[in-house]
Parts: C-alpha cells; structure tokens; sequence
C-alpha cells in the first residue's frame, strides 16, 4: 500500500463537530503515520476528500451518519460515479483484526503452490506424450517452487519452529491444515519424480511418482483459495464461487509460461494451449467474481490490489497471446511470453492478497453488505407477513 | 453439575466436516454486558490485563472520548467503547433520528449543564465466544479448543502463529501479538472458571454492567431487561447476539446496545465462514477437475512433436 488507510487519518475529525480539528489539540497522527500534511486533514470538514457538502451528505435515512461512528470520505480528488454509500461505523476502525501475514509470504505461497501444482499436471503429461525436456524442467520446476512454498509459509508462522504443529491433527474444517496434508503428500512425490529424473534411477516409481504428483497437483493449486475465502474477509469469502477458479487458471497459465520458457519449440504446443486456456479461466473467473461482489469489488480495482491486477491481466493476456501468435515460431519470443505469464501469475495472487488487506481495513466492506443483507432479509420477512396478512382466514 | 448440554445441540454448521468439539460437561456460561448501566471506567480493562498477565499494548491518545486501547487485540481482551452523540438518552419524542449533527462538545461546555442533549455511550465489548467460532474451525494445529464450559480458548503452547484465526473471527477479536507470534484472545478466564470463581472482568465491574453466569439464565435477564427499557422509554434498546438462530449461533458474550451494532464497531450481522465450507470445497474440486481437464485438453490438441514447421505461428 502506498497510502495508509485513510481511517487513521481521517478519524478523528473532531472539526466535524464545531470542535477545533483533532490536531490543533494535539493529536500526534497525520505526519507520523505518513498521512496527507495537516491543512488538508484538519482544516473543515467540507471538501477535504472531495465529498459532497456535508448537508448533502445527510440524507436522514436509517443510515444517517451518527457520532461517534464516522462515516468515510472519498479519497483526496478521487470522483465517482457511484456515491458512496451510508454507513456507521466506530471512528472508523475497521472491524476486522489483520492477520501478520506478510504479502510476499502469502502471496508467494499462493503463487508457488500454483506453479507447482499445475506444473505437475504438464509434467505428467509431456512425459506421457514424449516431450522429455519439458518433462524433466517441469518436474524440477514443481519441486523447487512446492519448497520454495512450503518455505514461505513456514517464514510467514509467528513460531516457525513449531511448524510441525500444521500436521498434530488433520481438519476438515481447516483448509489450512487440509492444505498442510496436501503438501505433506504431494511435495514427496514431486520430489521423487524429480530426482528419478534428473538421476534416471528407478524409472518406474519415478513415472508413478510423476502420475501422483499430477492427481494431487491440481488440488494442491486451488486449495489456496479456499484457503483464503474461509475467512470472514469479504474481498475473500464473497468470492469463494469463483477463486478457486481463478487460482487454477492463474496457476495454469504460470506453469504454461515456465514450460514455454525452459521446452524447446517442437515440444511447447500443449503449453501455448493451456495458457490460452488458463488465461481465459482466470479472466473470466475474475471479472465474474467482481460483477458479483457488488461493492466490495472494489478493493480489487482500487489501491495496490487495483494495480496488480490491472498489471496481471495485461501480462497475462498479453503473454498468453503473444504466445499463441509467435510462441512456436521464435524461441526468444516463446521464452519471453512465458515470463510474462509467470509475471501475471504472481501479479495475481498478490493482487487478491491485497484486495483482502483492503477489504479488512475498512469497516465500510464489512458493514455495508451486511446492512444490506439485513434488509433484504427484513424486506422479505415483511412481505411475507403482509401475504399472510391479506390470506383469507 | 454434570448437565449434558453441548455448546449447541444444533447441528455444525460445517456439517459432517464439523470438527470435534469437546463436549460440555459444565453448564454453558458466558457473558451479558448490559451498555445501558456501563459508566465507562474501565474497570473491566484493568482487571483482565492484571488477572492474565497481559503485556502492554500501546500508549496513544486517540482523541477518540475517552478510548485510548482503541479495540479488542492480541493484549486487550477487554475494550471500552466511548460514542459521543447528540441525542438524548430518553428522547423527547421516541424514535426522532433526526438530530444527527455532532455535538459541539466546547459550546456544551460553556453553556453548562441543563439543556444537554448529549449522550454518550459506552460498552466494553470482548471475544464473542461463539456457538460456531469461525477461529476454532479453521485453527490448522488444534490449538483452539472448546471448554467443557463452552467457552473458545488458544493453547499457547500448541499455536505456532499462523494467523488464520485472525482473519477468520467475523468481530475482529483474536489476534497475533506482534513480538510473539502467536494468537492470544480472551479465555473467559478458563483459570478462573475451573476454581469456580467468575471472570475478573465481571467481578471487578462496579454496576454489574457486566454478568456472568449460565447463558440460559443470561438470555432470561436480558430479555427482561431490554423490555423494561423500553417500557421506560428507551426504544433504542435492543439485544446483540443473544439469538441462536443469528450466523454465529448465538454469542456466548451478547450485548445490550443503545444504537446499531456498528456504531460500537461490531458487525451488524456476522456469519461463520465455515459456514460455506462444504460449497467451498466443492468449488475448488470443480476448479481442480477443470485445471485437470484442461490441461489434459491443451495435450489432446497440441501438435505431437517432432513435427515443428517454422512457417506456422499459430497452434493448429
């Protein structure tokens, strides 16, 4: 995040209510915490965040803006279309508490494990249809990335030490340690197909190790985002229909550009297929998602998440095109759309990590489509009263 | 003793996936804070810090009333709220939700007391202890656990600081405490509990804002409470997280609130992630068959090798 949430800098805006703004009494915040310089904070109220007049803003509705609940401004000279919308809420502390996870902890984690998995599914299958180099660095390719997320989740634990922990029990209810018996599984057999390999011994467990590497790799690709919607975190949960979705075509696409990039051009025409085809599961799963957030898409398109997004489509279109034009003409051009692929991968799951930062340090994400809920469930308790109202007796 | 009763004796709402929950041999005991009676002085705050040993957990001057600890976290179980509003406590005419400007406290101040109309509410809010704790669900080494009391309660010595609780709790009540890693959250005073003794935070509140007890007998007081407000003209009053119905299935920490839920930072209709967990599941399954399926698709259409011919750019 280049800009901290604005709450902190705009909650105490005690100039709302005729006092003297919160830092002509001595509030220590705005330049501490890196917040805009006082004039544009502290002065009155109106304007400051290009809203509307504050007379406008009170609509005397059930959501009227209370005291002591704060209700957000825009951000400095951003316009939109859409108002935003009425809510209350605790001097704008966000509700939720934010985890100590670390962006490229996370979001490596979830980019890793994707590359991984779907990389053992084109393992297995240029192995099957005779294109050993791409075998051979797609297997090594699953097993560096599978530890290099295990890693990643291991640095990201508050006690490392006790990582062993993830597997004293196995819970259902749990995609985390549903995950960490996934990776106890898989990572093994992605290393042993490797190893037999690069070294040619056992051939045989080798290739059984490849095909089971293969079986559990797709779910080792799309349990993260599980992962990520059982959570109260509504950039997350709300999403839960299509995440997995667009984990396995990001993961897809990232494992079809590492294959265009190490396979030589006789062997890369299934990767220039599965990254057209994972491109456009990602994509499509994506803009779904946000057409059926509602309000809450929003921290998808704006801030850090808005930005990587935007970049992993582009690189990820763009790759998966340029791939499918020249990347079995030109093996410069093959090696180079494959890198954007992987790029847009990492782009994406950085950018959901993101979203979801967003979404827990606002209340305005929490309390907004709940309210909503909440009226929709009182509108249809009240239509049905007034049916059985009018229902003859 | 000995009653039988489960926390719940609803079905998980994770279903066959539930996790294994200890099954209560005590009474469920929780908490009624009643807001109406709380007078703010953080009594409650200083018993829990002192009791469990909490460590300090920031200085700040907020200016937020008289809210320095500013939420519940890693080393505040206990957070009084303080919401400043214009509005008077017993309104002239029930229900005017009209008067919504700030109060301007310093105007108020200088005209002394006597046509005040400023209220000012406080509540001291604390881990919900749900009946389907989203935190305990997705707890990946068993570290959370539910009591014999019904309560929801961290193993310190079995966390290894994951974090996923934090994001999972729909109130935003555990957390990790930065410099230890790992999740720490009101236990009810499980020490406490065992020795029969009532949480420090309810023994220490001067007007019994706070109750312990059993929860059936908690829900009957508070019931009885909220309708003698509002026969005393306070609509306003109304429960929050007493019905075993609500997402959660019901708090074993409810509240009686003077305004909307969200105005004292909680949320107003909080669900159980795990709720959705089945549909979850079955969604990453269609994703990972899909990944499968398409990949297998993208080999079934790719050309076999060997046969490469320059001239052709785009896959057949």
């Amino acid at each position: 995040m280049t800009e901290p949430p604005h709450d902190d800098n705009d909650r105490p805006r005690d100039g709302e209510r005729g006092g003297p703004p919160y830092e002509e009494r001595g509030g220590p915040r705005n330049e501490e915490r890196g917040g805009p310089p006082k004039d544009e904070h502290g002065g009155p109220q109106r304007g400051a965040h290009g809203g509307p007049p504050r007379d406008e803003q009170r609509d005397g509705g059930r959501h009227a803006r209370r005291d002591g609940g704060r209700r957000r401004r825009k951000r400095r000279g951003e316009q939109t279309v859409v108002p935003e919308p009425e809510f209350t809420s605790y001097y704008g502390k966000p509700i939720l508490n934010t985890p100590g996870w670390k962006p490229l902890n996370i979001g490596g984690y979830f980019f890793l494990g994707g590359l991984a998995g779907a990389g053992s599914v084109l393992a297995a299958g240029a192995r099957l249809t005779g294109r050993p180099v791409t075998a051979r660095a797609m297997k090594i390719s699953a097993t560096v990335s599978i530890a290099g997320s295990a890693a990643a989740l291991i640095h990201d634990l508050g006690r490392p030490a006790r990582f062993g922990n993830m597997l004293r029990v196995l819970k259902p209810t749990s995609p985390m340690s549903v995950g960490s018996w996934l990776l106890a599984a898989y990572g093994p057999l992605s290393g042993i197909a490797a190893a037999s390999d690069v070294t040619g011994l056992l051939p045989r467990t080798g290739d059984a190790a490849t095909c089971g590497a293969a079986l559990l790799g797709p779910a080792v690709a799309t349990y993260t985002a599980v992962l990520a919607a059982d959570t109260a975190v509504p950039a997350w949960h709300d999403g839960y229909r299509e995440l997995p979705f667009v984990f396995a075509g990001s993961a897809t696409a990232a494992a079809a550009g590492t294959a265009l990039m190490t396979g030589p051009l006789r062997e890369n025409s299934p990767a220039r297929y599965a990254a057209l085809f994972g491109t456009a599961l990602e994509t499509a799963a994506r803009h779904r998602m946000e057409s059926r957030l509602g309000m809450v898409a929003e921290t998808y398109r704006t801030g850090t998440a808005g930005r990587l997004m935007r970049s992993a489509e582009a690189l990820t279109v763009g790759g998966a095109l340029t791939a499918a034009v020249a990347g079995g003409r030109s093996r410069l051009l093959a090696a180079v759309s494959g890198a954007a692929l992987v790029a847009g991968s990492v782009c994406t799951r950085l950018g959901v990590f993101h979203a979801g930062r967003a979404a827990m340090a606002d209340p305005k994400y929490t309390v907004v489509p709940q309210r909503e809920r909440l009226r929709a469930r009182e509108e249809a308790a009240y239509g049905r009263q007034r049916r059985s109202d009018v229902a003859p007796s | 003793m000995t009653t039988e009763t489960r926390p719940d004796a609803r079905p998980s709402p994770a279903g066959a996936t539930g996790t294994r929950e200890v099954t209560a041999t005590e009474e469920r005991v929780g908490f009624f804070t009643d807001t109406s009676v709380c007078i703010g002085c953080k009594a409650c705050e200083v018993a829990c810090k002192e009791w469990n040993a909490i460590p300090e957990d920031g200085m700040e001057l907020t200016g937020m009333s008289y809210d320095n600890s500013q939420g519940l976290g890693a080393s505040t179980w206990r957070h009084v709220a303080f919401i400043e509003q214009s509005k008077p406590v017993v309104p002239k005419v029930p229900h005017s939700t009209d008067a919504d400007d700030g109060p301007d406290v310093f105007a108020l101040a200088a005209q002394g007391s006597g046509s005040s109309e400023l209220r000012w509410l406080m509540s001291s809010d604390v881990c919900k202890h749900c009946t389907h704790a989203a935190c305990l669900d997705v707890c990946p080494t068993g570290s959370l656990f539910r009591t014999e009391f019904g309560t929801v309660v961290v193993q310190e010595d079995i966390c290894n600081g994951c974090g996923y609780c934090v994001p999972a709790c729909p109130y935003g009540v555990i957390e990790q405490r930065p410099d230890d890693g790992r999740a720490f959250k009101c236990t009810l005073c499980y020490d406490r509990l065992g020795a029969g003794q009532t949480p420090a935070c309810a023994k220490a509140c001067p007007t019994e804002s706070i109750q312990f007890g059993p929860l059936d007998e908690l829900r009957e007081r508070a019931a009885a409470r909220v309708e003698e407000l509002h026969r005393a003209g306070v609509p306003d009053a109304r429960l929050y997280g007493h019905d075993p119905d609500d997402g959660v299935g019901g708090d074993g920490a409810f509240f009686l609130l003077l305004d909307e839920p969200e105005v004292y930072g909680l949320p107003p209709d909080p669900v159980v992630t795990t709720r959705d967990l089945p549909a979850m599941w079955k969604h990453a399954g269609a994703a990972a068959l899909t990944l499968l399926g398409g990949i297998a698709a993208a080999f079934a259409a790719g050309r076999t090798p060997g046969h490469h011919r320059p001239g052709r750019s785009l896959p057949r």
